[in-house]
Parts: C-alpha cells; structure tokens; sequence
C-alpha cells in the first residue's frame, strides 16, 4: 500500500490553478459568445418590429429592454463580487480573487449603461433627464461604489494583497447597499413600483414580456462571456507581470 | 481594558499635542460653512433653510479630511505593525482609535456648530436638533471613515482614496442626519429619522472596527 502524495484532483482544485483554469473555460467561451449574439439579435428582433408601441409612452417603451437588463445587472455583478470577496475570504481561491477584479469593471459600465438608457427614457416620459427619485439615486450611489472599488484595485502594487483588501471593503458594501437603498427610498420616491416580479403575476402584457425576458438572458449572458475573458485576461496578464519580474530579475543578477 | 485605554489617552494625547491638527481640522469646519454665503448669496431666508444641510455638509467633508492621519501614521513608522503583534486584539486598538478620532475630529465641530448656526441665521430649536443629531450621527460617520482608512492604509496613493471608498457609504447618514433636522413628511418623521440615525451610528460603530482590524491585519504581510 503506498501513500498517496499527489494532489487530489477534484475539479475544484483544477478550477484553483489559473492555467487549468483557463485551459477548462477556453471551450466555453465561443458558445457562449455565439449563444448571446443570437439571443441579442433575437431580442433586438422582438423589440423593434414585434411588439407594440405603449399607448402612454409611444415608442420610447422599447428603451425598457435595454435600461432593465442593465439595472438587473447593476446588482447581479455586485452579487458576483459579494460572492467571489466570500471565496476570497474564506476559501483563499485564486480564481475568486480573479473573478472579483474581472467584474468590477464590468459592473461599472452596465450600472453607467442603466443610468444612462434610464435618463434617455425619462426626458421624454418624465420631462427630465436627471431627477432625485429613490431608484435612481441608489443607482447613481451604487455606480461610486463600483468606481471606487477599481480605484481601490489600482491602487495597490501587490494584487494578491490587493484582492483580500478589496474583499472585505466588498463585503462592506453588500452590507450597506441594502441600508442605502431604504434610506434613499425614505427619502423620495417617485419611480414605478415593481411590475415583472409581483406576488399576483406580472403587470404587463406578455407582447413586452417576451422581448424584455429575451434581453434580459441576452445580457445576462453577455456578461458571463464577458466575464470569462475579462478573467482569462487577468490571468495572463499576471503571467506577463511575473515574467517581467524575472527577466528583470535575471538582468540584475 | 488598561490596553485599551491606553491606547486611547496615547492617541489623544498625540492629536492634542501635534500641532495643533484639531484646531485646523476646526477652522476648516468653520470656512466651509461660512464661504456657502458667498457662493449662493446672503439671503436670509434661503440661509436659514439649507443651515442643516450646510452644518452636515461641513462636519462630513472636515471629517473625511481627518481620516488619512488615523492610521497612516502608525502604519508608517511601524506601530501598526506591533500593535499586530500585541496582547491586545487589533479589533479593540481600531475601537479605541476610532473613538478617538471622533474625540478629536467630530466633538469640537458640534461645540463649535453654534458659532455656524449663528452665521447662517439658524433659530435655537433648529440649533438643538442640529446638535442631537450631529451628536447621534457622527459616530457612524467615524466608524465608516476608519473602514475607509484601514483599508487603504496599505497603499501609496490611499489619502485620495479613502473619502471616495466611504462617501457612497455615508449616503445614509447625510440622509437620516438632515432629515432629522429639517423632516420632510412633519415632526413624526423627524423622530423616525433620529432612530434610524442612532441604530446607523450603533451597527457601524459595533460591526466597523472587526471589519478595519481585518482589513490591516491583510493588508499588511
């Protein structure tokens, strides 16, 4: 009977070393990307030519399937950095920390993409680009969030150390980002309530609801492809910053 | 306990005695909240309304401004180091650090917000809840900034970062601070907003100091 000295390969383990990381999610990546584009084609499909105009709102409804994928994903990538800090913090997994640096970015931008499609839509409906309605400001908060967690990234040298710092301020966050939303609520309200996720069944017709669901997974989708690249990118640059640090190293020598 | 304390009456004999950073951390208070005149014009009466915002305003930035000495000292001579390596658990240095820091950077602006109430044409019932709810609010303002401070005091550049990282977090305490001086919706909600005020200031002074004496103690290696 021998001992057995090799690491146990459970695909946990494989998933924690970068290389294999990026050797076992390569695959994924063209599907998935291919998967979007159709599912963004689709619903770019359904949203200009096969559904109808709102009879308040006109035309400008159709702004709905880009602004409430983007806001979904304004809290769904701070989920996915919440959960990647855990990883971080508790089971030190590489590719956590990888992960987190990777979506906040990524993040930024669809909140910007949120806020941004929000203020085209509300000049015609609302009158206004800009107002202080509950909604709106925690976005506009949770955008400076994001922001400041890539400004906290790029400020250390050292990205292993970086990675557990940036956790815990993450973590932070997800601990106040519910408090902000109520106290911004309490504050003033003036958005629209609720309409797809309701105890009696959704509000609107399901002419909107099919394109809206189609974007929704269409931008869902985008950010897992993006995502992954964002991830397999980091990985080599850290590779290219190691390399560096030897050649220099060797210079020196 | 005696650790504790000690390093409390060692960081407020250092902010007492080093030149005088109270003092100016006071000014600065003070010409913030006396340059708004000249920015929106000496009317009393629009003075008179925005008061509470201006005073909640001066006290944020004033502390925010404070933050970058509450650590970063220590981590650079390397007392922050031994304060690791001490008997005491690094969550209670942070505590007492942090109640120091609002001993030195939060009670002499609410004993000098008078003299700025005085300024900006305040009436005495307005003064008292600007002063309860200073009172109430701050220490959750000092308990985000020593977040905000702990984390970066492993980089470089942090003394920039910092008030960025905890501005979006202070949103709250803006809110419930001016709202329980000035309520919107009626008296009612005025005493609402200084409860939510008072549970804000005990959860992040309760919760902020494991998160800080974390963040240090990784960030440093």
């Amino acid at each position: 009977m021998s001992i057995e000295t090799s690491p146990k390969q459970s695909w946990w383990n494989r998933l924690a070393h970068p290389g294999q990381f990026v050797i076992w999610t390569r695959p994924f990546i063209l599907p998935l990307a291919i998967l979007t584009a159709v599912l963004l084609a689709l619903g770019v499909w359904f949203a200009f030519f096969n559904s109808p105009a709102d009879y308040q709102m006109g035309d400008t409804v159709r702004i709905m399937y880009v602004h409430v994928p983007t806001a979904w994903l304004s809290q769904f990538v701070y989920a996915t950095m919440a959960v990647s800090a855990l990883g971080t913090l508790v089971w030190r997994h590489p590719m956590a920390d990888v992960s987190m640096k990777a979506a906040a970015p990524l993040g930024a931008a669809f909140t910007a993409m949120a806020l941004f499609t929000g203020a085209l839509w509300g000049r015609p409906t609302w009158g206004t680009f800009w107002e202080w309605d509950g909604r709106m400001t925690s976005t506009l908060v949770m955008l400076f969030i994001y922001l400041g967690i890539v400004a906290l990234w790029r400020a250390f040298d050292d990205q292993l150390r970086a990675a557990r710092v940036v956790a815990i301020f993450t973590l932070v966050g997800a601990v106040n980002i519910p408090i902000i939303k109520f106290s911004v609520d309490w504050w003033s309200t003036l958005h629209q309530p609720s309409s797809v996720f309701r105890a009696d069944g959704p509000t609107m017709p399901g002419s909107i609801l099919t394109p809206l669901f189609i974007m929704f997974f269409a931008f869902t989708f985008l950010f897992a492809t993006l995502q992954l690249l964002a991830m397999h990118t980091e990985v080599k640059r850290r590779r290219v910053m190691t390399l560096e640090r030897r050649a220099a190293r060797g210079e020196a020598a | 306990m005696s650790g504790f304390l000690a390093v409390l009456r060692r960081e407020l004999r250092l902010a007492l005695r080093g030149g005088g950073e109270v003092l100016t951390l006071l000014l600065f208070f003070v010409i913030v909240g006396a340059i708004v005149p000249f920015a929106v014009g000496p009317d009393k009466a629009l003075l008179a309304r925005i008061a509470p915002g201006i005073v909640w305003i001066a006290a944020f930035l004033s502390m925010l401004l404070g933050l970058d000495r509450l650590f970063r000292p220590d981590g650079e001579d390397g007392t922050l180091s031994l304060y690791r390596l001490a008997d005491l658990p690094l969550v209670a240095v942070v505590a007492a650090k942090v109640i120091a820091h609002w001993l030195t950077a939060a009670l002499p602006l609410i004993v000098a917000s008078p003299f700025l109430a005085l300024l900006l044409a305040m009436d005495g019932e307005t003064l008292l809840r600007t002063i309860v709810s200073l009172l109430l609010g701050t220490p959750a303002l000092a308990a985000f900034g020593g977040i905000g401070a702990a984390v970066t005091v492993a980089t470089r550049r942090g003394g920039l970062i910092a008030p960025i990282l905890i501005a979006p977090l202070c949103v709250p305490v803006l809110i419930f601070g001016v709202g329980a001086i000035s309520p919107l919706g009626g008296p009612d909600q005025a005493s609402a907003a200084m409860l939510f005020l008072a549970a804000l200031s005990l959860m992040a002074l309760a919760l902020s100091p494991f998160a800080a004496a974390l963040a240090i103690d990784w960030g440093e290696d």
